[in-house]
C-alpha cells in the first residue's frame, strides 16, 4: 500500500467519524423535542411529534442524501456534501432517537410524577427535575446502539460521492482493481471502528450507571 | 424552479417498474433472512463449540459492518472467486444475509422465552431431540417472534435503495438513467424518493396493525 493510499484511507476514516458524531449530535438535538412532543398532553403537539417520527423513519438515509445532493441544487440550494450527509444521517436517526426518548420517559414509574405533583411541582418542573434525570440514564444504552447504527449508516453516503471511508476505498479499488483486499479491508476497518465506539459507549454507561 | 408534472408523469411508469424490482428484492431477501436467521439462531445454540463459536463470530461481524460494503463484496469479489451473481441476486443475498443476523436475535429471544418446564416435559416424554425442537419449542418460539420479525421486513425495505450501488434497477438507478438522457434531476430523484417513502409509510402502518393484533392475542 502506497502512502497516498494510506492517506486516502485515513482521511476517509476521519470523515466517517465526523459524519458519525455530527449525525448523532444532530439526532440528539432533534430527539428531545420530538420525544417530549410524543408524550405531550396536547393532541396537536403529539401529532407533530408523530408526523416527524413517521416521516423521517420512513425516509431512508440514502433517499434523503440523494435528494439533498441531486435534487436540492435544482431549487438553488447547493449544500456542502459532508453537511448534506450529516443532515441526512441526523434527520433520520433523530426519528429513531426520538422514540428512545419517548420510551424512556414513559418507562419512568407513574409514582414519580405523582410524587412530584404532591410536592407541588409544576408539570414542567416535574418533567425537568424528576422525570428527565431518570429517563436520560435509561436512554444511554439505546443511544449507544444508535451510535453504532449511525456508524454503519455513514457508509451509505458514499453513494452520493462524499469522500468518507467507503468512497475512498472505492477510489483505491478503481486504481488497483483488487476488490477482495479493498472491500475485505474496509469491512475489517468498520469492524474496528465499531469496536472503538462500543468501548466508548460502555465506559460512558458505567459512568452514569445506577450506583 | 417548478415541479414539471408532465415530465414527472412521463417517467412514472419506468420508476414504478423500478419499485417493483425493489419490492421483489424485499420479499425474496426477507424470505432468505427468515430462514437463514433461524439456522443462525439454532447453530449458535449448538452444544458443539466448533459450530456455535464461528457462527457467532460471523453473525456479529456481519451485523456490525455496513450492508453497502457487504453488497460490494458479493458483487465485485465473488466473481473473482468464480461465482458471478446478477446484480439483483447479489442484492437479495446481501439483504438476506445481513437481516438474517438481526432475525437470528429475534428467534433467540423467542426460544429463550419458552418456559423451561416445556423442555423438562419434552425430556420426560423422551422425545427425540429433533422432535423437541419441531414439535415443542419452535411452535411456541416462532409465533412470539412475529411482531419483531415484521418490523425487520420494514427495515429491510428501507435498505433496498442501497442496491443502487451495485446497479440493481431499483427507482434511483432508473432515475439516474433518465437523468443521463434529460439532464433534469429534480423530478426523477424526488419521485423515486417519494415512492420509497410512500411504501415505507404503508408498511409501517401495516406493521402497527400486526403488532396491535398480536398484543391483543397475547393478553387474551
Amino acid at each position: 500500500m502506497s502512502s497516498a493510499q494510506l492517506g486516502l484511507l485515513l482521511y476517509g476514516a476521519w470523515k466517517t467519524i465526523l459524519l458519525t458524531l455530527g449525525g448523532m449530535a444532530l439526532a440528539l438535538v432533534i430527539a428531545f423535542p420530538v420525544g417530549l412532543a410524543r408524550v405531550s398532553h396536547n393532541k396537536f403537539v403529539r401529532a407533530i411529534g408523530f408526523t416527524y417520527v413517521e416521516l423521517f423513519r420512513g425516509a431512508a438515509v440514502l433517499v434523503l442524501a440523494f435528494w439533498f445532493v441531486y435534487a436540492l441544487p435544482s431549487l438553488g440550494w447547493q449544500l456542502d456534501p459532508t453537511f448534506a450527509g450529516i443532515l441526512a444521517l441526523g434527520l433520520n436517526m433523530g426519528a429513531y432517537s426520538g422514540e428512545v426518548v419517548r420510551g424512556a420517559i414513559q418507562a419512568v414509574p407513574p409514582g414519580q410524577i405523582e410524587a412530584a405533583t404532591a410536592l407541588n411541582f409544576k408539570p414542567s418542573q416535574g418533567m425537568r427535575r424528576v422525570v428527565l434525570p431518570q429517563a436520560v440514564r435509561a436512554m444511554i444504552p439505546s443511544f449507544g446502539n444508535n451510535v453504532i447504527e449511525q456508524l454503519k449508516a455513514t457508509a451509505v453516503v458514499a453513494v452520493v460521492s462524499i469522500p468518507e471511508l467507503t468512497f475512498n476505498g472505492q477510489l483505491i479499488w478503481s486504481g488497483n482493481g483488487r476488490a477482495a483486499a479493498v472491500f475485505g479491508g474496509l469491512l475489517i476497518g468498520y469492524g474496528l471502528m465499531a469496536l472503538i465506539f462500543m468501548t466508548g459507549v460502555k465506559l460512558l454507561e458505567r459512568r452514569v450507571a445506577w450506583t | 424552479m417548478k415541479f414539471d408534472w408532465n415530465y414527472a408523469l412521463d417517467i412514472l411508469p419506468q420508476l414504478l417498474d423500478g419499485l417493483l424490482t425493489a419490492l421483489i428484492a424485499t420479499v425474496v431477501g426477507y424470505a432468505v433472512a427468515l430462514v437463514l436467521g433461524l439456522v443462525f439462531a439454532l447453530a449458535r445454540r449448538s452444544h458443539q463449540k466448533w459450530v456455535s463459536v464461528p457462527v457467532g463470530f460471523v453473525v456479529e461481524f456481519i451485523r456490525g459492518t455496513p450492508l453497502l460494503i457487504q453488497l460490494f463484496f458479493l458483487f465485485f469479489v465473488l466473481p473473482q472467486l468464480g461465482l458471478a451473481l446478477s446484480p439483483l441476486a447479489a442484492g437479495i443475498v446481501g439483504l438476506g444475509l445481513h437481516y438474517a443476523t438481526y432475525t437470528s436475535e429475534v428467534y433467540r429471544a423467542g426460544i429463550e422465552g419458552v418456559p423451561p418446564g416445556q423442555w423438562d416435559a419434552a425430556i420426560a416424554l423422551h422425545l427425540p431431540r429433533r422432535r423437541v425442537w419441531t414439535s415443542v419449542i419452535l411452535p411456541q418460539a416462532v409465533p412470539r417472534s412475529i411482531p419483531a420479525l415484521t418490523n425487520y421486513s420494514i427495515a429491510l425495505f428501507k435498505d433496498v435503495p442501497q442496491l443502487v450501488a451495485i446497479t440493481v434497477a431499483e427507482p434511483f438507478t432508473v432515475g439516474r438513467g433518465i437523468i443521463a438522457e434529460t439532464f433534469r434531476p429534480f423530478e426523477p430523484i424526488t419521485m423515486a424518493g417519494l415512492l420509497y417513502l410512500a411504501v415505507a409509510l404503508v408498511l409501517s402502518y401495516i406493521g402497527r396493525i400486526v403488532e396491535r393484533r398480536y398484543k391483543g392475542m397475547a393478553t387474551a
